[in-house]
């Protein structure tokens, strides 16, 4: 039973990440903020049932996407399952990936990192539905396992598969448009067929 | 979630299966047989390899970029205060 006087000291080291995943959840920083707080008071008053040696930033992070999905989405009133649409496998990478090539000389970490702007990362994950959104935040942005993720959304392990799989590809698509919209990739550079619009499926 | 049929994890899979795996290879979900099994396709096929490559540097992208925002200077200690302190006045703290 985890000693409810040594709660802080444990778990603020944790604040940065816990916001960072809550804007990322809630799309502003007020309710992220918010969140964040409920979280640490939820925590707080329920730390007696963390079992020490246990992952405490998993315990928290769980506490965190089970308040989002019951205070925050209800409040949104957003359509509990979005569809996405449907396209190919590979497609930043089979669009973006020649560009890497002609920065010679360079890291391609760097050159990823330097094509897109951190404005546009956000965004795109931020856009995603949230049955797709939760999952890639978990398992890109706080690195939880599946089986981490399928216990903190209650869902199976082939759906988290799933969703982070169509979900991940629905934000290289948005990340494809936005470097269209710059004019980093051109209609003639993407190699695919008539796309003046940048808008193919 | 394991094929236990292939037991040789030497055996050549074509490119199209290898790809299958690439969400499940870079997110360290494999069992250790079929990730010895893609990393030797890899070994011996750059179109995959740079696949692979440029959706591993796109993880890192993703995680760097969407964990890196300022916390409000007084949310820490907004949190603080709530330690400690009895809100619903029912003699306990919480």
């Amino acid at each position: 039973m985890a000693d409810q006087a040594t709660f802080a000291d444990e778990a603020m080291q944790y604040a940065p990440q816990l916001y960072s995943g809550a804007l990322r959840m809630t799309r502003n920083r007020s309710d992220a903020e918010d969140l964040v707080q409920e979280t640490y008071l939820k925590g707080y008053r329920s730390y007696h049932s963390f079992t020490e040696g246990t992952n405490l930033r998993a315990w928290l992070f769980r506490i965190m996407t089970n308040t989002y999905i019951n205070t925050y989405r209800a409040k949104q009133r957003r359509p509990d399952e979005t569809d996405l649409g449907d396209f190919e496998d590979l497609y930043l990478y089979k669009n973006i990936g020649t560009l890497q090539n002609a920065s010679v000389g360079r890291s391609a970490e760097e050159s990823l990192m330097e094509i897109l702007p951190d404005d546009e990362v956000k965004q795109a994950l931020e856009d995603l539905p949230d049955n797709f959104r939760l999952p890639v935040i978990l398992a890109d942005v706080e690195g939880f396992s599946y089986k981490e993720i399928a216990e903190m959304l209650d869902i199976p392990i082939g759906t988290v598969m799933s969703r982070l799989h169509r979900g991940r590809k629905a934000m290289q698509k948005a990340l494809h448009n936005f470097a269209v919209e710059r004019g980093l990739i051109s209609a003639r550079s993407t190699g695919t067929t008539d796309h003046s619009s940048g808008q193919e499926n | 979630m394991t094929d236990e049929s292939t037991t040789d994890n030497t055996a050549i899979r074509d490119c199209a299966e290898t790809l299958r795996e690439l969400d499940v290879f870079l997110d360290g979900e494999l069992s250790p047989d079929q990730h010895d099994a893609i990393r030797h396709h890899l070994d011996g096929c750059m179109d995959c390899l740079g696949a692979f490559d440029f959706h591993a540097e796109l993880k890192i992208v993703v995680a760097e970029k969407c964990n890196n925002d300022e916390m409000p200077p007084d949310l820490l200690s907004k949190i603080e205060l709530c330690f400690g302190t009895d809100f619903d006045g029912d003699g306990t703290v919480g």
